[in-house]
């Protein structure tokens, strides 16, 4: 196992629009265990930001508590993050978006940090839109507490320390779709050519973007029968489509048969290119979303792509009417209403 | 018969049904002799329901100006059936019973040591009134009227305040003066007006004002700059965040694009409400939030994140009785060492006792400050009586020179200057480090926040002398915050008694009436009020000098007893308890006695005095 990273780079490394090489978006290396999917999707993060070129200050990275919590620290070293208290990520990420909505907010969690402990707050940040991803490293069990069951684990399965699973798994793309969410995909954490681009579609999105990420734990839930192995979801993935995202500044020129695929034009003018899409399939139909998943979970199959999309989307602070500039910029000549108005206020309790 | 004889010095009851509006016709008499010029002290007693539930508005009258609750009901106006028999028994001997005599009243209830003023409210209405909306409204407005003929209310103050309260809808003063003169002309027909009992101009209140304490906290919290108000509604906070927003939406708007300088979420519950307040603060905003005791223990788990992670959280508490749902409706002053020691492990967080709505501003504000300064959360600890009820109270101020104190926030150009900056670096000595907001610097000052132990560079850690090395440098802030909260008021100039009494927040309005009854006694006492936790020198140079110290408090256990035993060594026999916790505010006449029962021979001594005298 390594315990340093090297600081050498190589002088010809590519770099992004900033200047910045890769590894500047990297964190501490990862404690998790060898070949856990979550260190693939800290991976792809690095790889979407790098090619995004986001700036790394300008994103705060979140996350609650449990292995998935933990990742944060293995990416964006540069920006600041917060690993708060078991399930409440989300509150957190509200009140930090709320503060100051010029920045990107990247929340990071697990199936019992999102599913159990934590589903109140995961369904309010969906249904009040507010403008950050969040990705949802699912493997079906508890983790850092040595492998207990999850509230995905599947029904009837049997964990090493859960024993029988006896209550059904909870489809957490369904919910967010139910609960009203914006943006809605999953992905698998051995498919980075998918995943990357469904990041970078993510933090265009101007809402709430749910990534549900299936991503095996090698050490408690990789048995081929669990839905959350490696085996199972490369012998059952399903693609609804693939997906390219084009920020606004190229050009769109790849061009794909009629009908088999959509373009989604995004708040910032960036778009996403959806092709070989499944038939009778649009993912800006909420309706065709449902039915389609819950097609693929009678047969089965781990559906995955960019479920639904509402390009239409309002955040939080469009639906609250707050101002433009970040609210944490504001000083007293603007939230202070001085002396003279408080004469006025103290003459009406006379 | 007996007659109680009093000027401007009374209790009088009302008792209503909940949701009939009494609650504006109530106000508008308590404002008329606040407009007197007479100090004026007025309680709602309500139930935890929005219809159908009987309700009593108790105004304690007083011209010295004790404000503090009093025992026994000089005038009852008693227009709830559902409650008359207790509201029979609860007038005092020779006092006066005013009720609604369009049914005659069942001889049980007669009394043969009170006065009986029957006003047909319900009869008027009916002949004067055609919808019954407006018969049940001006049913209230009717037993204004007849008390100001009764108790000598002046008329004209009475029409200032109703064509103040409808300004903008002026077609319904002419129904309201015309319900007023009902109720007036009625008393003046048919009884000697006014009673023995009554009022009279004064000049004792004024430039002070009449708010209770949730409006004054929600306008501190828009002067001292919040702009996150996340929460999630309880009794008795509610109408807190409810002012914050109605004085932002006022003063707040950004007058070109009209979008608003503040953001209020409704949070799914207290935990998310704490959360966002959280997630706010660490990212440079000044938020707060307000909730009761059941939405401090839902918000532990996270002030223990807010302390251990150096979070600049604002909570007001706005107490009730507890525990659990205990008395929603019901003022106490229970959660004091539950709001000090708030979460698991060694936390302990910064209190502030406002005692009238003047200091709730304050001190809202000035948490907003003092928890940017001391990274950490802090707590005003208000209550029902404080926040629901109003309160007569110097007049609110600010100071327009006063800029915002948002601690130590490195900026970008502070990180160029930095070789290498370390977060929980103690680089002052007063255990306060500097902290860096997200998106300040491109390479510079990125740090991760988090609940677990870590070193001072912020690097997670299990190395057992970090951890201590960190949580040693937290109890040193907290030393360091004792220097910075607002420091106890003395009622002397220099310790002249033996005994001393030490009491806080609502608390202050009975205690010093009771200070006032011993000393008729005899009995002379040094009085400290606090107002903050940590504690500073004053307070335990006060408890050392005397010899017994009496603690006045709300709850049943005398939890800031516990509190001052626990953080000063005082011996705790030296602490007397002096308590009251039957959810209605305590009265001076309780802390009179309970204070005598300590002192059998000085009791004595006073009563062989009395017998000479």
């Amino acid at each position: 196992m390594t315990y340093i990273k090297p600081k050498f780079r190589h002088p010809e490394l590519p770099k992004n629009d900033l200047g910045y090489v890769k590894s500047d978006y990297e964190g501490a290396i990862s404690t998790l265990c060898a070949g856990c999917g979550h260190d693939s999707i800290s991976a792809a993060i690095v790889q979407s930001c790098f090619e995004l070129s986001i700036e790394p200050h300008r994103l705060a990275k979140l996350s609650g508590i449990g292995c998935s919590s933990k990742t944060p620290t293995y990416f964006l070293s540069n920006s600041h993050g917060f690993n708060s208290v078991h399930g409440r990520m989300p509150s957190i990420a509200t009140g930090a978006n709320m503060a100051n909505r010029d920045l990107i907010y990247l929340g990071v969690s697990g199936d019992g940090d999102s599913a159990s402990i934590g589903m109140g707050q995961f369904v309010h940040a969906i249904r009040k839109n507010v403008n950050m991803v969040y990705i949802v490293m699912n493997n079906g069990c508890y983790g850092l507490t040595k492998g207990q069951n999850s509230a995905t684990t599947d029904l009837g399965g049997f964990s090493k320390a859960g024993g029988l699973n006896h209550y059904p798994a909870i489809d957490l793309v369904s919910l967010a779709i139910e609960m009203g969410a914006t943006f809605v995909g999953r992905s698998f954490s051995g498919d980075k050519n998918q995943l990357v681009p469904m990041i970078k579609a993510a933090i265009a999105h101007q809402g709430f973007a749910l990534l549900d990420v299936v991503s095996p734990c090698v050490t408690f839930n990789n048995k081929a029968e669990s839905t959350k192995s490696y085996d199972y979801v490369r012998a059952h993935l399903e693609a609804t489509s693939t997906i390219d995202y084009v920020p606004e500044k190229e050009e769109i020129t790849v061009s794909y048969e009629a009908g088999m695929s959509a373009l989604v034009e995004m708040h910032d003018g960036s778009v996403i290119q959806l092709h070989k899409l499944a038939p009778n399939w649009d993912p800006r139909d909420r309706f065709s979303a449902v039915r389609r998943l819950q097609k693929a979970q009678a047969n089965g199959e781990v559906l995955t792509g960019l479920l639904y999309i509402d390009p239409e989307s309002k955040d939080m602070h469009e639906l609250e009417q707050t101002v433009d500039v970040p609210l944490n910029s504001l000083r007293e000549a603007e939230l202070c209403p001085g002396s003279s108005v408080l004469e006025r206020v103290n003459a009406e309790f006379r | 018969m007996e007659h109680l004889r009093s000027v401007n010095d009374l209790v009088i009851r009302f008792a209503n049904v909940n949701g009939t509006g009494s609650a504006s016709a109530n106000n508008m008499f308590a404002k008329a002799v606040f407009r007197m010029g007479i100090p004026v002290s007025p309680k709602n007693i309500f139930p935890s329901n929005i219809q159908g539930l009987p309700t009593w508005y108790e105004v304690r009258i007083n011209e010295k100006g004790y404000l503090g609750r009093r025992e026994g009901v000089d005038v009852m106006v008693c227009v709830n059936p559902q409650s008359l028999p207790r509201d029979v028994a609860s007038v005092k001997k020779g006092g006066y019973f005013i009720y609604d005599n369009t049914k005659r009243l069942h001889p049980e209830y007669i009394r043969e040591d009170i006065h009986y003023i029957g006003v047909p409210m319900t009869g008027l209405t009916m002949q004067h009134y055609n919808e019954p909306r407006q018969r049940q409204l001006f049913k209230n407005v009717i037993y204004v009227g007849a008390l100001s003929a009764l108790l000598d209310i002046e008329m004209e103050v009475l029409h200032g305040i109703i064509a103040d309260q409808f300004r903008g809808k002026e077609k319904l003063i002419a129904p309201n003066l015309k319900a007023l003169d009902l109720g007036y002309q009625h008393a003046k027909n048919n009884y000697a007006c006014p009673l023995e009992v009554r009022l009279e101009r004064r000049d004792h209140v004024k430039d002070c004002i009449l708010i209770d304490g949730n409006t004054a906290c929600g306008l501190g919290a828009v002067y001292g700059g919040a702009t996150v108000a996340p929460w999630y509604p309880i009794t008795p906070s509610t109408s807190l965040v409810d002012a914050f927003e109605k004085y932002a939406r006022k003063f707040r708007i950004d007058p070109e694009t009209k979008k608003k300088r503040y953001a209020v979420i409704q949070a799914e519950d207290e935990l998310a409400a704490m959360g966002m307040v959280i997630g706010a603060a660490w990212n440079g905003a000044r938020a707060f939030t307000a909730t009761s005791g059941p939405g401090v223990s839902l918000m532990s788990e996270f002030l223990g994140l807010a302390y251990f992670a150096e979070i600049p959280v604002v909570l007001v508490n706005v107490q009730r009785g507890g525990p659990s749902t205990g008395m929603p409706t019901r003022t106490q002053q229970p959660d004091i060492l539950s709001s000090a020691y708030a979460s698991h492990g060694d936390t302990r967080h910064v209190l502030l006792f406002p005692s009238n709505p003047k200091e709730c501003f304050e001190h809202t504000a000035m948490a907003l400050d003092l928890a940017n300064r001391l990274q950490t959360p802090v707590i005003v600890m208000s209550d029902l009586d404080l926040g629901m009820n109003d309160h007569m109270s110097p007049p609110l101020s600010w100071d327009d020179s006063r800029k915002y104190d948002m601690g130590k926030v490195l900026s970008a150009d502070d990180l160029e200057q930095i070789e290498q900056f370390g977060r929980y670096l103690d680089v002052d000595g007063d255990g306060i480090t500097y902290r860096t907001l997200p998106g300040t610097h491109p390479t510079k000052g990125a740090f991760f926040t988090r609940g677990t132990s870590k070193d001072e560079y912020a690097r997670y850690t299990e190395a057992g002398d970090a951890y201590v090395r960190n949580v040693d440098r937290l109890l040193k802030k907290f030393k360091t915050s004792a220097k910075l909260v607002p420091p106890p008021e003395l009622y002397q100039k220099k310790n002249h008694s033996k005994h001393g009494v030490i009491f806080f927040g609502t608390t202050t309005y009975a205690a010093l009436e009771a200070l006032d009854l011993l000393k008729e006694q005899g009995l002379e006492m040094d009085a400290l009020r606090l107002a903050a936790y940590p504690f500073n020198e004053a307070v335990s140079e006060f408890i050392d000098e005397h010899e017994k110290v009496f603690v006045i408090e709300q709850n049943r256990d005398g939890q800031m007893r516990t509190l001052l035993i626990n953080e000063l060594e005082v011996f705790p026999k030296k602490l007397i308890p002096v308590l009251n916790y039957d959810g209605m505010p305590i009265t001076a006449d309780r802390i009179e006695q309970l204070i005598l029962q300590s002192f059998p021979e000085e009791k004595m001594e006073v009563h062989v005095q009395n017998g000479m005298n």
